[in-house]
């Protein structure tokens, strides 16, 4: 039975899209079988990121009208036999889909899935709804900017209200030598607000634009900055201790940080 | 530790300038300058009112304090002395001097207030941004108040967390509201009718609990250790 997660962070451009595609490639590489779900309808561009654009044939308002079955939804990756890619619909609107088909669409891949990871949209409305619904974890994006972080803390509001289990959070774009000059907000500084667990900090990286522009997840090559940083992320929610080796030359930092991370390994059992 | 004999205030009508009563005066002059000179700009123009708790102070040590104040273009609008000699003195210099109106234990200058049986209610859980919530009563919160989450009461407010976002205690118009946190670091502190924010430009952290009321006109914040007594 998959497990299934969804990225979200309330404002948008934070990187949802890059770290679904990039944790799913991760996952993936460790031998998992995943489905990324694209739940930005009328914006879709998992598969961009992806690189599998081109090859869409049905999307996912088609399987929830009933247009398709699941499987010939389904895309397979050019590279990871064991990842997919069920696509948004880029003609239609969100409220061609409801909570409820999310849930049901999201019950048949459990089946099938070791992990299903759902891009969210950005905001708090219907998209974002949709996306939630299903989930079993989710995984909140912030970069360390005062206003994302303003909507990262509304949303794990929103969270918490909904009953959801407390979401972890991804500190993406983080620029050491900004912080160090104290023009960035800092992991601590980030993680005293939002006072939730920390799953992962991805650096500011060159390297994803380029691979975006691909359409080849940088976790594929896991000697770049970022592509390491998500291959960490994978393992953690594999329930790995993975220390944050991003942070070894923060000087004084390192302390208050491993204060906030407590490992919550999660119930996953390998398929078999 | 460095500056913590002087504390500096934004409040409604200007700015408070506090003076740890147990540090020297000649020490707590020099470090105002430093704080003066620190941030100029920030004071110049401003409405200041000096506090130097329960000091004895004469008419020369107030002239010190002035000549000060006035090498950083301040001109004082009023001082706060406890002790009736060193206001008079303070006349003596033309300063206009004032007593404070609730420098005893809290239970005295809040008299029957702090004893009414107004309701509250507790809230334990952290209000992030965009929460709001409202109470004719005190409300206490168990968590963090974050930025962009607000709590308006008619009573006061305590958290027993950050508070990070906007209070407004005494909503309506209760003089005697005070607002406590463990870190009162407020995007926005209202108290009664008056309006508060930090200064533009931070004074650093909060070192511990502190209590922010209203105090000659003006909202005050204090270290809870200060405030208490
Ligand atoms: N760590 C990073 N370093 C450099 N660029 C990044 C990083 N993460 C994301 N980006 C870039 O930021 C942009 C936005 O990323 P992405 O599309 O993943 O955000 P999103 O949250 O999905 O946006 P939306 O809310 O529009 O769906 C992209 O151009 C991406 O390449
Ligand atoms: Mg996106």
């Amino acid at each position: 039975m998959a497990n299934v997660i969804t990225i979200t962070s309330g404002k948008g451009g934070v990187g949802k899209t890059t770290a679904t595609a990039n944790l799913g490639t991760a996952l993936a590489q460790r031998g998992c079988k995943v489905a990324v779900v694209d739940a930005d309808i009328g914006l879709r561009n998992l598969d961009v990121v992806m690189g599998l654009e081109n090859r869409i044939v049905y999307d996912l308002v088609d399987v929830v009208e009933g247009q398709c079955r699941l499987r010939q939804a389904l895309i397979k990756d050019k590279r990871l036999p064991e990842l997919y890619l069920l696509p948004a619909a880029q003609t239609r609107d969100k409220n061609a889909v409801d909570p409820k088909d999310m849930i049901k669409l999201c019950d048949q891949l459990r089946e099938d899935f070791d992990f299903v990871l759902i891009d969210s949209p950005a905001g708090i409305e219907q998209g974002y709804k949709n996306a939630v619904a299903p989930a079993d974890q989710v995984i909140v994006i912030t970069t360390p900017e005062v206003s994302a972080v303003r909507d990262a803390d509304r949303i794990i509001g929103l969270l918490e209200s909904a009953e959801k289990r407390s979401p972890r959070l991804v500190i993406n774009r983080l620029k050491p030598s900004m912080v160090k000059r104290g023009d960035m907000m800092d992991t601590a500084d980030v993680l005293e607000i939002l006072a939730i667990e920390l799953l992962g900090i991805v650096p500011e990286d060159d390297s994803i634009v380029a691979s975006t522009n691909r359409g080849e997840p940088v976790a594929l090559n896991g000697k770049t900055r970022a592509g390491m940083a998500f291959q960490n992320i994978a393992r953690r929610l594999l329930g790995d201790e993975v220390p944050f080796p991003e942070f070894n030359n923060a000087s004084g930092l390192l302390g208050r940080l491993w204060g906030f991370v407590r490992s919550r390994p999660i119930d996953f059992k390998a398929r078999n | 530790m460095p500056n913590t004999s002087v504390v500096i205030k934004g409040t409604k009508d200007g700015l408070s300038i506090a003076l740890d009563p147990a540090v020297p005066l000649g020490d707590a002059a020099n470090e105002l300058t430093g704080r003066l000179t620190e941030a100029l700009s920030f004071f110049q123009g401003a409405r200041v009112v000096l506090d130097v708790g329960p000091r004895a102070m004469s008419e020369s040590d107030w002239q010190r304090l002035q000549g000060v104040l006035s090498r950083s273009q301040i001109v004082l609008h009023s001082v706060v002395a406890e002790d009736e000699a060193s206001r008079q003195a303070a006349r003596a210099a033309g300063l206009h001097a004032a007593p404070p109106p609730a420098r005893a234990r809290p239970a005295q200058s809040r008299g029957a207030h702090a004893e009414v049986h107004t309701e509250g209610i507790l809230i334990r859980r952290t209000l992030r941004s965009g929460a709001a919530e409202r109470h004719t009563g005190h409300v206490v919160v168990l968590g963090d108040l974050n930025p962009g989450a607000e709590v308006v009461a008619g009573g006061d407010v305590v958290v027993w967390g950050s508070l990070r976002g906007v209070v407004h205690a005494g909503c309506m118009g209760d003089q005697e509201a005070v607002v406590c946190a463990l870190y009162l670091a407020p995007t926005q502190l209202r108290l009664a009718g008056l309006v508060a924010r930090p200064p533009d430009r931070g004074e650093g952290r909060p070192l511990g609990p502190e209590m922010a009321r209203i105090r000659d006109g003006a909202i005050v914040v204090e270290a809870w250790d200060r405030a208490k007594r």
